[in-house]
């Protein structure tokens, strides 16, 4: 019935046009907060049509839209979904709505252009995930930094200047060499389509190039160690609805690009590489868990945590290769593929509903020190029943999603390699431990100073934000099944790209 | 070989020319008082011209004058952007030489004339018309410059552009000279033919094309022929900077396109190596050293230096595409550098000069309307979608990669990597640093709308570029 509506157009317009509307109204609007809600949860709503209306039996892209944009070059509007975006692009929309309701009160000054900001960005996240076009894809992928780059500079702490700055340069560096990979593949392949580049041929040098190039862009982004230096900076330096974006959506766009591009592209560079990118995942997983462990930020720790996590993604992109190597039938590698896959989505609700609590601790006490905290259950005794759920869930509590990507790729990983089963699972020793360990700090206890003692228990506002991404939390935990199916298609279609040579 | 000189091909050159001697009279009568005519009437000059070009633009195509003169669409897209250039460049100029005392009729007809020489050189098919079109440009320019006649660092500049401009002149002139030893013409339809049918002697060509590029990368401020930018630039009266780094750039690349594409395009082998290294060295000195200034107009002027660079990569590509891509970018660059200099003006007040970066702190705050335009013109020179500039750069990349470059296309975006650090850093002062001072803006009204009009352009030829992109692919088939 609605074949012909232009669904994914509306929900990446929507947001970006309300939030330019936002923006003219001007500063000190009162309408900008109510607006921009309703804007935001149009666009969720809207997405949720993206799931009722998606075939999970096909590995086709759906919802398809094509126009011509750049016709000189063959650059087209081309957007369409599959497995691996649609889930994201939800994630995408619900994280905008949950940042927003963040910003509510939170945000003091320039509270239009902050809504904006996050409106803007959203649609262009969506962009991301939703396009077929390799130049439309890196116009989205781009754009969404000015936004980002704004938020953190204009909203962020005392060392924003210098954290944004980086970030910006970061990504940028990282992502020019994505620009000349898919310029070189249009050269070979005559086309822009990203379908297209899946079936070109390519030699194996000629590949090992582009995978590095991809490598390059989007381990940046993920991020992967040893380019994940900005991550902790940004974090930091952050406002809390630009953590939540950054954590819950930005390191998934890392990810879902080794996905599109870099393993169905170029396989045999992928796996004859595949021990690089095994090795960095499984530094990160046991090296930066380790580095969280340390850390007296406490936004710093969920940001290395978020690292550590993202590990897992990559880990269980990369394995498939060993895994064929091992097993004719490559079930394993249904499950590693489909573990990262929830894994990336569990951690965008995890990492953010970690960064909100953070965030509400700060806006009561203005410091992110945790050893200014203590006793806090004693004092926001709701909250901190919240804040020791996520914390459990981050450590991958079975019942919270946060268990089944990691169980999953741990599963997959002993078909590949037992070892790197082993050093996978540390992080459920390492996780548990940086993360309960802050909670026993900041939150059990006795009440440490004066000033915890004054705090009060989260408002009805906070209360409603924490307790969706609670519910999501645990929907997944306990019944992961909506969320795999609707990707098993594509993750079966990308076995078989990956499992065939193209030189 | 003799034909009828068709009149009509420079049709719009002739009209530009009656008008500026009619400016020059009326200046001459007028005298003190004649600033407000002469700038009305160079407007309408400018105004008619572009739509007598605009009219000329769907006829045929041809020499004229015994082949010393072409009417093309390349040329004719190249004049008509001339033209609307220092019509907004007048506009912009026009109350910051109010405000120090410099609002002549002189001012006018310099630029008319230059103006002309620009047309000229862009439609120049022969050695010696190029020459005339180029130093009738020149001169205009030097004074210009000089027109401040009281401030030392004015003086200076219009010294160093006159001697190292003079010396571009003369290295062009023996190039010149060599490749018309080798192939016994000026004129560049036969020294093409003659250089596709072979048998010149390629060693005294090569000598001669050095001396040839030697004089481009001077006009265009490619490194390591650049030195005179940064200080015209800074020293010029900022009205006058904004007009020599739009148009007078639009025109040497339509030299450079004349003599290295049309006249000498089957020597590319010759002249590709070379190119290279002015586009490498421009793209790494302008970028880096970019970073180290305090100025905003120095800053700028070696952002130039690496644009050319970028613009040089579409040239030295030698393919069809290559050249479209080469002058999508010229187009734009001029666009942008537009309003980045036409901000300065914006910025201005009387006695104030707003060209020190710390000039911009906490616009956003004291001005949101005018930081975010400002916004849009440093993320788009910046060349971050969805801005206009990423098209460019991307076309010019995409055209060394598909003559598998590939080395030159990572240099370039790992200049435009470093490139993006101080387009940021304006940004940063203008939205995160607090504001020194609470100054109102001063601009007239005009002027703010036009420059909107400016920034916004940069930002929807961002979103949709594909017809003008479509348009310079037409102009190279």
């Amino acid at each position: 019935m609605f074949t012909n509506f232009p669904l994914l157009s509306l929900i990446i317009w929507l947001p970006i046009m309300g939030g330019i509307a936002v923006l003219i109204n001007g500063d000190n609007n009162p309408w900008a907060r109510p607006l921009s809600l309703l804007i935001s949860a149009l666009t969720l709503l809207l997405s949720i049509g993206l799931y009722t209306g998606f075939d999970s039996s096909s590995f086709q892209m759906q919802f398809v839209e094509q126009a011509p944009w750049i016709a000189t070059f063959n650059i087209n509007y081309h957007l369409g979904i599959d497995g691996f975006s649609m889930p994201l692009i939800i994630l995408t929309a619900f994280s905008t709505v949950i940042v927003v309701i963040a910003g509510w009160q939170v945000i003091e000054h320039r509270v239009s252009q902050y809504m904006a900001a996050f409106l803007i960005m959203s649609g262009l996240m969506i962009a991301v995930f939703a396009a077929l076009d390799a130049i439309l894809f890196y116009v989205f992928f781009e754009a969404m930094l000015i936004p980002l780059f704004l938020v953190i500079g204009i909203w962020g702490g005392p060392n924003r200047v210098y954290a944004t700055i980086k970030f910006f340069l970061y990504t940028l560096f990282g992502s020019v060499f994505l620009l000349l990979a898919l310029l070189y593949l249009h050269h070979v392949a005559g086309s822009f389509e990203i379908l297209d580049f899946h079936k070109v041929a390519l030699s194996m040098e000629e590949q090992i190039w582009l995978f590095l190039a991809f490598l390059i862009a989007f381990a940046v982004k993920v991020p992967m160690w040893p380019v994940h230096t900005w991550l902790p900076d940004a974090h930091v330096e952050a406002p809390t609805g630009g953590s939540v974006i950054l954590a819950a959506i930005t390191l998934k766009i890392g990810g879902y690009g080794l996905i599109r591009f870099a393993l169905p592209i170029t396989p045999d560079a992928s796996l004859a590489l595949d021990w690089l990118v095994i090795g960095l995942s499984l530094t990160a997983v046991v090296y930066i868990g380790f580095v969280a462990l340390v850390q007296t930020d406490m936004k710093k720790l969920i940001a290395y945590s978020s690292i550590a996590h993202m590990g897992f993604v990559t880990l269980g992109l990369f394995i498939v290769f060993r895994i064929f190597a091992n097993s004719a039938t490559g079930s394993g590698a249904v499950l590693a593929i489909e573990g990262a896959m929830v894994q990336m989505i569990s951690h965008g609700f995890i990492a953010a509903a970690m960064f909100l609590c953070v965030g509400i601790l700060y806006d009561r006490m203005h410091t992110r020190e945790i050893s200014a905290y203590g006793g806090v259950a004693n004092t926001m005794p709701v909250f901190a029943g919240f804040a020791v759920f996520f914390a459990m869930a981050n450590a991958g509590l079975p019942g919270t999603s946060g268990f089944v990507g990691e169980f999953m790729v741990i599963l997959a990983a002993f078909q590949a390699n037992f070892w790197f089963a082993f050093l996978a699972a540390t992080t459920l020793i390492l996780g548990a431990a940086y993360s309960l360990w802050m909670i026993k700090r900041v939150i059990f206890g006795e009440v440490a100073n004066d000033n915890v003692a004054k705090l009060e228990d989260i408002n009805r506002r906070e209360f409603w934000m924490l307790a969706s991404l609670a519910v999501i939390v645990l929907a997944i935990g306990l019944w992961p099944a909506p969320l795999t199916e609707v990707m098993h298609a594509s993750v079966e279609h990308l076995l078989t790209q990956v499992s065939q040579s193209k030189i | 070989m003799f034909e009828v000189t068709n009149m009509a091909f420079a049709l719009p050159e002739m009209f530009m020319l009656g008008m500026a001697c009619a400016i020059l009279l009326v200046v001459a009568f007028l005298g003190k008082k004649a600033a407000g005519p002469a700038y009305f009437l160079s407007q309408l000059t400018l105004a008619v011209t572009m739509v007598l070009i605009y009219q000329s633009m769907h006829k045929a195509s041809g020499l004229t004058f015994d082949g010393t003169y072409i009417k093309d669409t390349f040329g004719d897209i190249l004049k008509l952007a001339i033209c609307a250039l220092n019509i907004v460049v007048l506009l912009y100029s026009t109350s910051y030489l109010k405000a120090r005392d410099l609002y002549k009729g002189e001012y006018y007809i310099l630029a008319i004339f230059s103006t002309l020489g620009m047309m000229i050189m862009v439609s120049a098919y022969h050695f010696l018309t190029l020459y005339l079109g180029l130093e009738l440009m020149s001169l205009c320019l030097y004074s210009m410059v000089a027109m401040h006649r009281d401030s030392v660092v004015a003086t200076e500049a219009a010294m160093k552009y006159f001697i190292l401009g003079a010396i571009a002149s003369g290295m062009l002139l023996y190039g010149m000279s060599i490749i018309y030893g080798v192939t016994g013409s000026l004129d560049l339809s036969i020294i093409a033919n003659s250089i596709q049918t072979g048998g010149l002697d390629t060693t005294v060509l090569s000598f001669g094309l050095v001396f040839l590029i030697i004089g481009i990368g001077f006009k265009l401020g490619a490194v390591p022929f650049h030195m005179w930018l940064p200080d015209v630039y800074h020293g010029a009266p900022t009205a006058v900077t904004l007009f020599i780094a739009t148009a007078p750039k639009l025109a040497a690349f339509a030299m450079a396109i004349r003599l290295l594409v049309d006249g000498l395009g089957d020597a590319q082998q010759y002249w590709q190596g070379m190119v290279i290294m002015l586009s490498v060295l421009s793209m790494i000195i302008g970028n880096i050293v970019a970073i180290a200034q305090t100025n905003l107009k120095r800053m700028l002027a070696y952002s130039t230096i690496s644009h050319i660079g970028f613009i040089l990569l579409g040239i030295l590509s030698g393919s069809q595409a290559g050249y479209a891509s080469a002058m999508f970018y010229a187009l734009v660059y001029s666009l942008m550098s537009l309003g980045g200099f036409g901000m300065i003006i914006l910025m201005s007040r009387n006695g104030f000069e707003a060209d020190n970066i710390d000039d911009f702190k906490g616009l956003s705050s004291r001005n949101p309307w005018f930081a975010l335009m400002m916004l849009l013109l440093m993320f788009s020179m910046a060349g971050i979608p969805p801005l206009v500039g990423f098209y460019a750069k991307l076309t010019v990349i995409k055209a060394v990669v598909d003559i598998n470059l590939i080395s030159v296309a990572v240099v370039a975006v790992l200049m435009s990597v470093i490139g993006a650090f101080y387009y940021l850093r304006i940004i940063k002062v203008m939205y995160f640093d607090k504001p020194i001072h609470h100054e109102k803006l001063h601009a007239p009204v005009d002027m703010r709308i036009m420059f909107s009009v400016n920034a916004l352009t940069v930002f929807a030829l961002g979103i949709f570029p594909g017809s003008l992109l479509a348009l310079c692919m037409s102009v190279f088939p």
